[in-house]
């Protein structure tokens, strides 16, 4: 048999098209996906990226100190308080900037302990398959058929409501759901010829976990990061508005509606006042519009659908 | 045995297992309590044979397994424990018993919450049955576009923008849902059509979402294909045919939907000052009154168990490929 490649020709076609292709790389292939992002996306990435600024330069932006009281409560809206102040006289601009801090950064610490856990879990379910992942999906399975707004009242009236407890509890109940996730779409990866490659070369279970299955499953977990985000976003804003999640002084946007609220029934009279306590329901809101509009284009973007 | 029969009777024991493995955690977050508990409730000044009386009562004598049939049972029989509230250190004991408390607000909610689903499910399936048939026009896109924008509101947002709007600027409804025994039924209605209004707009977008998802998925399969070419009519391939099979999804989410209710339920009382069992619940997680706390967890998970448990056996019952078994 003659090889088909003549070696002195010096001519390959793989080796011309090689020449002409150029790698991208990953921050230009980046910049190219975002090019054509639709205006929704934009939009929530526009306003993901300045609270994510607000919130790590919230001491030199706010005007006042975080619980900083002056004489009168409630005052009006005027220069020296953009927003007025609150029930016991504090300004409501300073908490708004000092509250994204606070709120983001607790759920986000919140959410990423809730995929350590049941990202973890899950991937060692997908790989074991025996009495241990049944014991954890059974597990799952009860833990789900709570409501966790409920179970996480339960829990909080047992341990004393505080910024780790809350952590913690959200974060666990959390993880069911991540759990479920990951364990759905690595059982698929887990059955692959190169994992099992990599398991009878030897490799570690965390290996095998962080190496080969991880890269392969990341796409959803991304796209279900953001909505378990904005998801624990929202259940500790309606915990803290309920007074049984962040506690004072810490400036937390759901606490502020709740402390706000009687603000509403002088709409008539002064608009303003009455705009008041919706501020910082709005800015919870906003922010979880604008993570929902990401996530969306994400989503259509990995999963490789172009129509509806 | 009809192979329907079965599934049902699997289903429905999977949901009693599931309801007595809940109402043990539920139960078991007594044990969970620090050692100090006694003290807590009962003051500082509380002495130690209070305390320990305190203790003997709770049964924390007592093995935790022996506990929870002795506490289960009563549950049964409705006797829900007497709350912790109203005692103090000196041993007098004027605290009230939960199911007394509990009762009168439970019916407050269950009136909230059945208002709410009359409006909001027909109404849910209205919606997304004429946006999957028009889809892709303004009326879909406006629906989808309006639908979406609520769902990721908090409900306390929506709630504060209707007091806003219909009882501090416009004053058509009272802010504040306060509603008494004595009530006339249309006053009572007057009253909660805010909280109701807040919860209809909440999970309207939710099942009508669903509800035009399912169809949709359904449009694209072959038969629906046979059905077009075939001559039907736009209408008739949507109620017809894609209908039947879309039951069992759309009750799925109808049953979750009023899940949601359940837990949605809680931070709208609290926003409308509405005496329902969720208001309760708050107030007693807020004064760490546990036995409240674990009726009303044991109502909510409950609910929202037996409404899963009823969704899954229509989406049984009607699934044209079980009830034709070739």
């Amino acid at each position: 048999m003659t090889d088909p490649v003549e070696p002195d020709s010096g001519y390959a076609a793989s080796a011309e098209v090689g020449s002409v292709r150029k790698r991208r790389t990953r921050g230009e292939r980046w910049w190219l996906a975002l090019k054509k992002a639709p205006l929704s996306a934009w939009f929530g990435m526009i306003v993901i990226a300045a609270y994510v600024f607000v919130a790590v330069f919230a001491p030199m932006l706010a005007p006042y100190g975080e619980a900083q009281i002056f004489a009168t409560p409630f005052a009006v809206w005027d220069e020296t308080h953009r927003f007025g102040t609150d029930q016991i006289g504090r300004d409501i601009l300073t908490r708004l900037i000092y509250g994204a801090r606070n709120t983001m950064g607790i759920a986000l610490v919140t959410t990423l302990l809730s995929f350590l856990i049941g990202g973890g879990l899950g991937l060692v379910a997908a790989i074991n398959r025996s009495w241990l992942d049944q014991l954890l999906s059974r597990a799952v399975d009860v833990l789900m058929a709570i409501p966790g707004l409920i179970f996480a009242l339960v829990l909080l009236s047992i341990f004393k409501p505080s910024v780790v407890s809350l952590i913690l509890i959200i974060a666990v109940l959390d993880s069911t759901r991540v759990f479920r996730l990951t364990r759905a779409v690595a059982i698929n990866v887990a059955v692959m010829d190169y994992v099992e490659v990599a398991r009878l070369r030897g490799e570690k279970l965390v290996w095998v976990m962080r190496r080969e299955i991880l890269p392969n499953i990341m796409p959803p977990l991304i796209a279900e990061f953001g909505l378990r985000f904005s998801f624990v976003f929202l259940t500790i804003a309606a915990l803290s508005f309920l007074g049984v999640g962040i506690q004072p002084p810490t400036a937390d946007w759901g606490s502020m509606v709740r402390d706000n609220a009687s603000l509403i029934q002088f709409a008539q009279y002064d608009l303003k006042a009455g705009i008041t306590p919706l501020l910082p329901a709005a800015a919870i809101g906003l922010l979880t519009v604008a993570v929902n509009f990401v996530v969306d284009w994400f989503l259509h973007k990995t999963s490789g659908l172009h129509d509806d | 045995m009809h192979p329907v029969l079965t599934t049902i009777l699997k289903r429905l024991l999977l949901g009693l297992v599931t309801l007595f493995v809940v109402s043990a955690i539920i139960f078991s977050s007594v044990t969970l309590l620090p050692g100090d508990f006694g003290e807590a409730v009962l003051g500082q000044a509380a002495t130690e044979e209070t305390v320990a009386a305190f203790r003997k009562e709770l049964g924390l004598d007592k093995p935790a397994v022996l506990r929870y049939f002795e506490w289960a049972g009563a549950v049964l029989k409705g006797d829900l424990g007497t709350s912790f509230s109203g005692r103090s250190a000196s041993g007098s004991d004027r605290s009230r018993s939960v199911a007394e408390m509990v009762a009168p607000r439970l019916k407050n909610t269950l009136f909230l919450a059945g208002v709410t689903a009359l409006v909001a499910v027909p109404l849910a399936i209205i919606l997304g049955l004429s946006a999957a048939l028009y889809r892709n026009t303004w009326y879909d896109r406006t629906v989808n576009a309006t639908t979406l924008t609520t769902i990721s509101m908090p409900e306390f947002f929506v709630a504060y923008v209707l007091i806003l709007l219909f009882a501090s600027l416009w004053k058509v409804f009272p802010s504040l849902a306060t509603v008494n025994p004595e009530m006339l039924f249309g006053e009572r209605l007057n009253r909660i059509a805010l909280p109701a209004i807040t919860l209809t707009l909440v999970i309207v977008a939710h099942m009508m979402r669903m509800t035009r998802a399912a169809i949709i998925n359904l449009l694209a399969s072959p038969y629906i294909e046979m059905a077009r070419l075939k001559g039907a009519s736009r209408s008739e391939i949507i109620l017809k045919h894609a209908l039947p099979n879309a039951w069992a999804p759309i009750a799925t989410v109808i049953a979750f939907n009023l899940a949601y209710l359940v837990v949605g339920v809680v931070v709208v009382e609290v926003v409308f000052v509405y005496p329902g069992i969720g208001q309760l619940m708050v107030d007693s997680v807020s004064s760490r009154d546990i036995p409240v706390v674990q009726a009303c967890a044991l109502f909510f998970a409950g609910t929202y168990i037996i409404l899963n448990l009823i969704a899954d056996v229509i989406g049984i019952v009607t699934n044209p490929r079980l009830l034709h078994p070739r």
